[in-house]
């Protein structure tokens, strides 16, 4: 039952992928993106260098973003607990358009870097604030909610006073796929490749972790080290999506709640899972962010908030009993 | 087996054990215990190394416990501690496989000794026809047993329960201890924290009796459990008398 689901979500992944290749300003036929993916065509621009790049860049930030949040909300036990709801996200993009208004000709492979130092800086502050306050559930979500508010606020600043062009504004304040090409590919993948060996080393130890941290340190899981070890994983993945694409918001918060709800509570199977679903979601909201009304493009964070947020409210109110 | 050395334990600011030095024997039933507040969880939690130690040092046989890893820690040290979190939706099964966690691979993958373990483990503790049951629909004296099975499948030489039979009602709290003693006859060194002193006596071979992170008295019930014990440090007006039943020490308040 579970490989079948497991299979299907690999599935849908591969035809809506697919199915993502025909959509767009140019309307293509199957035979032409066919002929264009196995040899090349006078359509190779739009297939090879544009729609196909948006794919596997789509992929792998939404793994990265569904497998951050899973990873957060293992380790904090926090079913609000998200990358972008905690600031990590925010904090990311303040650093990463930060590099981009103040030193425009810096290398690419820097933007990721400087992406990870802001979220690490943002996780630093709301665990912090989190060590002294000893906030509920519900709290920390606040927190994370105010933290990111203001770091989205510096992003808003930098935006105005340096006027840009408006899609790379978009990229910046909603999170986008535009213009995204191959150059960016490398980053993620190459990070998704070094930390998926790693979230499976963790996946049963955060099993062991929902047992409480007295019984986890009895059986010989250290909580700390575990607690360090999946926010690292999990700000190292979320910030380098970012970098890649801006803030699709509440893909870190649907996806494990998704995949719960689909695989249920066991992390060597949730993981994934929320790698895969992850992926769904920004694929689609890229899809349609395209597809809706071409030429004009919508931005992909803007499509997934709507969703997004009203699941948040309906999360908010099923357990207001924790404030 | 297990000799604390000066030990203090604090939280935050406030030091609860100040300067013990104690030992547990080995092969023996000990029970910790002591009016609230006088450190006995405490101290099962620095056994542990749940509470860190602030000075002094805990030595398992002649090895600082401090100098020992994690994962062998916990092959030859146990605790069940006094509230539990079952998380939802996992099974029996599932629970007292997690008592193998110190023993796998990096991945977690349970060998066939392992599974062996587990079955042996539910076997033993009457849980093995609710090996597909969910814990949260067990009554609590069933999830107690659960919870033991995992203990016992982390297969170690000393087992700590931390006021195991809180939530229990009285003819499982007797289940309780008769399980504890029949994990001692196997060779295990059990420690426990109780609050029902009669329990203690008549379960336990050793007392250990803490008041405000100290060691009032230790030795074999019979020896340590007086009334002038239950005046100066309960604070309880009471007789002892012999249980009819077991021969061992009982106490009724006046």
């Amino acid at each position: 039952m579970i490989n079948f689901r497991l299979g299907s979500l690999l599935l849908s992944l591969g035809l809506i992928g697919f199915f993502s290749l025909f959509i767009g300003a140019v309307n293509l036929s199957v035979s032409e993106v066919v002929y264009t993916l196995l040899a090349s065509s006078e359509h190779d621009f739009i297939i090879n260098q544009y729609r196909l790049p948006r794919l596997v860049l789509a992929i792998g930030v939404g793994a990265g973003l569904g497998l951050s949040g899973a990873l957060v909300q293992g380790i904090i036990r926090n079913p609000l607990a998200s990358p972008d709801l905690m600031g990590i996200s925010a904090g990311a993009g303040l650093a990463a358009t930060s590099l981009l208004v103040f030193q425009p000709d810096a290398p690419l492979y820097m933007l990721p870097l400087c992406a990870l130092l802001g979220g690490l800086l943002a996780a630093g502050m709301i665990m912090g604030l989190a060590y002294f306050t000893d906030p509920t559930p519900a709290r920390l979500a606040l927190i994370g909610i105010a933290i990111s508010a203001f770091l989205t606020s510096g992003i808003d600043f930098l935006m105005i006073v340096n006027p840009i062009e408006i899609n790379t504004a978009m990229v910046w304040l909603t999170g986008s796929l535009w213009g995204r090409n191959w150059d960016q590919v490398p980053f993620i993948w190459w990070t998704l490749a070094l930390l998926l060996p790693l979230s499976f080393w963790l996946a049963w130890r955060l099993d062991i972790m929902g047992l409480g941290e007295e019984t986890a340190t009895s059986l010989g899981i250290s909580p700390n080290k575990m607690q360090f070890g999946a926010l690292l994983c999990a700000v190292i993945l979320a910030s380098v999506s970012v970098s890649v694409c801006g803030t699709i918001s509440f893909v870190g918060l649907l996806a494990p709640h998704l995949a719960r709800m689909l695989f249920g509570h066991n992390h060597r199977l949730l993981l994934p899972a929320a790698a895969g679903l992850g992926a769904l979601l920004v694929l689609i909201s890229d899809m349609l962010a395209r597809g809706l009304q071409p030429p004009i493009e919508l931005p992909a964070g803007v499509l997934t908030s709507l969703i997004g947020a009203p699941y948040f409210i309906f999360l908010l109110q099923r357990y207001k009993g924790w404030s | 087996m297990i000799t604390t050395k000066q030990l203090s334990v604090a939280y935050g600011d406030k030091t609860i054990i100040e300067n013990l030095s104690v030992s547990i024997p080995k092969g023996k039933v000990t029970a910790l215990i002591g009016p609230n507040g006088c450190g006995k969880s405490t101290l099962l939690k620095a056994l542990s190394r749940i509470n860190r130690i602030k000075a002094g040092d805990i030595l398992l046989e002649s090895e600082s416990i401090t100098s020992i890893k994690d994962k062998q820690l916990a092959q030859r040290l146990s605790l069940l501690p006094q509230t539990v979190v079952s998380p939802e939706g996992i099974t029996v099964r599932k629970l007292v496989e997690y008592g193998r966690a110190p023993y796998v691979s990096h991945w977690g993958r349970l060998s066939t000794e392992d599974k062996l373990i587990v079955e042996q483990a539910m076997l033993e503790t009457g849980v093995a026809e609710l090996g597909d049951e969910k814990i949260e629909s067990l009554s609590g004296g069933q999830r107690q047993r659960a919870w033991i099975a995992m203990i016992l499948a982390q297969d170690t030489e000393v087992v700590m329960l931390d006021e195991p039979t809180t939530y229990l009602d009285l003819s499982h709290q007797i289940e309780l201890m008769k399980m504890m003693r029949s994990m001692n006859e196997q060779g295990k060194t059990v420690i426990v924290v109780l609050h029902d002193l009669n329990q203690a006596c008549r379960y336990c071979d050793h007392l250990i009796v803490l008041n405000q992170g100290q060691v009032v008295s230790q030795g074999a019930p019979q020896q340590v459990f007086t009334e002038q014990l239950l005046e100066e440090v309960f604070n309880l007006d009471a007789v002892v008398i012999n249980d009819p039943v077991a021969d061992t020490p009982m106490c009724i308040a006046r």
